[in-house]
């Protein structure tokens, strides 16, 4: 169904998540991502989300099933994960907190130096390379995040409710420049929300979880031009996929009650 | 205007209060033998001052010598402990018992067992500077981001680099924290070990002057011995705090050392 032809960059087949206290976290994720595709997990909390993240970027192993990525695999630090807190080290300057990934794999500051430069400037942190954490806003840091993120030139970015903790008119911004730089570098993302606006306004497909046990229940196309304009989040299009999409959160949310 | 104010304060308060001391003392003609005036306690500091300054100098160096010790045990089992929990609920009661057991108690022991006093001044100043700088690191160790730690583990970090980027950073706010409390201690547990000691032995430090002088009802001598205690007291406690501020200023910002504690 999915229009790109392109080979998948992580595969998730059946995949089980048992936790040591006995929970089924995951139960039968099946799942494909295709390179440069934009997915976003919604779901009720404790379905999952996150463990589904944390599978794909080898932070843990599925009980049962298969994690396929063959892209991956060949090359170093080709995934990134972005958390719902910036999780920057606070010791640490914007500068040096986004040297950090390229610091483990061995590359000087002198060697890093200019490729920072060009991750800062291109989240609008070019003047903040020399501040602390404690000096930038949430907005602010969830940018040095990113580009913390992004500054290994991975194939895929995993982000785990990043703008969960920010106010609507910083989401939104962060919204606009998120798809800008995903498209420019046709980097796939896995994008965990509970924002259900932010799912359609970023995604090519939507995936609905339940949870006990969690599970991909439906998966929903928003088919509309990609990348998405400001308009599209004011058109009558927006509203409907909106709905449509909360109507089947509600559905994941009552089969939970019932038990399978 | 405010902060010359602040500043003020505390100077003009001790200022009066010497005033008061002094001007009090010589009024009510109390002899100096139960307590002299702060002119005359300086004039003794100044006339005993060789001794005095020997005194000093061996009572920092039992300081100082049992803090870096206190320092390089701290960190080193703090680290065992992080690396092995299972060693930390073995061996941290034996550290409770060695914290809450009073130095007084166990100094004549220690002098008994250790042969050269020096040794077992450092020992007892050791035993009571140790456990703050323990425990905090401990805690600081513990408190660490557990979204960093998976960040390091997605890109790989070797062992030396979690430790040098993430782990030692991490706990050097708590380790700070407990060594301006052991700055003090190591302090209080050499001159309470000397005290007990006695004043045998041609190395000796300041409580030793005061014991000294205290046979020999010199008050002045005691008074101006327990000056340059408190004096260095302040002045270690000093040091410590602008350490700290010095390497945590910039990435504390606003946030206070208390506030710290949420990862916990």
């Amino acid at each position: 169904m999915r229009i790109s032809t392109t080979e998948p960059i992580v595969e998730l087949k059946q995949a089980s998540k048992l936790f040591n206290t006995g929970t089924t976290a995951l139960a039968d994720i099946s799942l494909t991502i295709d390179s440069g595709e934009f997915v976003t997990l919604v779901g009720p909390s404790g379905c999952g989300k996150s463990t589904v993240l944390r599978l794909i970027a080898g932070l843990e192993s599925p009980t049962d099933g298969t994690l396929s990525a063959p892209a991956l695999s060949t090359h170093q630090h080709s995934t990134a994960f972005v958390f719902q807190e910036a999780t920057l080290m606070p010791w640490a300057s914007v500068f040096d907190n986004v040297w950090l990934p390229l610091r483990l794999q061995g590359l000087s500051n002198q060697a890093a130096r200019s490729q920072i430069h060009t991750a800062l400037k291109n989240v609008g942190l070019e003047d903040f390379a020399q501040a602390y954490p404690a000096q930038l806003s949430g907005g602010m840091k969830m940018r040095a995040s990113i580009a913390r993120a992004l500054i290994t030139e991975p194939q895929i970015l995993l982000m785990d409710e990043p703008f969960g903790a920010l106010d609507d008119f910083t989401r939104q911004k962060l919204n606009d420049d998120l798809l800008r730089w995903q498209q420019e570098r046709g980097v796939a993302t896995l994008f965990v929300t509970h924002n259900i606006a932010e799912a359609v306004f970023l995604s090519q497909r939507v995936l609905v979880m339940q949870a006990r046990p969690g599970k991909i229940i439906h998966e929903m196309l928003i088919d509309q031009p990609y990348p998405r304009t400001p308009e599209f989040r004011a058109s009558i299009d927006f509203l409907q996929y909106c709905r449509e999409l909360s109507n089947t959160l509600e559905r994941a949310m009552l089969s939970e009650v019932t038990p399978s | 205007m405010k902060n010359l104010s602040d500043a003020m304060l505390p100077i003009l308060t001790l200022m009066a209060v010497v005033c008061i001391w002094e001007f009090g003392v010589r009024w009510a003609e109390i002899p100096s033998y139960t307590l002299p005036t702060p002119s005359l306690i300086f004039s003794t500091l100044l006339a005993n001052w060789s001794s005095l300054a020997d005194s000093w100098w061996f009572t920092v160096k039992i300081t100082f010598g049992a803090l870096l010790l206190a320092c390089a045990g701290g960190i080193l089992i703090a680290s065992i402990f992080s690396l092995s929990p299972s060693l930390e609920r073995a061996f941290f009661p034996i550290a409770v018992v060695l914290q809450v057991t009073p130095i007084v108690a166990v100094a004549p022991l220690i002098l008994i067992y250790v042969d050269s006093t020096t040794a077992a001044l450092l020992l007892c100043a050791w035993i009571v500077a140790f456990f703050p700088i323990l425990s905090n690191t401990v805690i600081g160790l513990r408190t660490i981001d557990r979204n960093l730690v998976d960040l390091f583990r997605l890109y790989r970090a070797n062992p030396w680099q979690r430790l040098k980027l993430l782990r030692a950073p991490s706990a050097l706010p708590y380790f700070l924290a407990g060594l301006k409390i052991s700055g003090g201690l190591s302090l209080i547990g050499a001159v309470t070990a000397e005290m007990v000691a006695g004043a045998a032995g041609r190395e000796t430090g300041l409580a030793s002057r005061i014991l000294e002088a205290s046979f020999r009802t010199e008050t002045p001598k005691m008074f101006a011995a327990l000056m340059l205690l408190v004096l260095t007291g302040v002045l270690i406690f000093m040091l410590f705090t602008a350490l700290s501020r010095l390497l945590l200023a910039r990435w504390h910002g606003a946030e206070p050392m208390g506030h710290r504690h949420r990862n916990l």
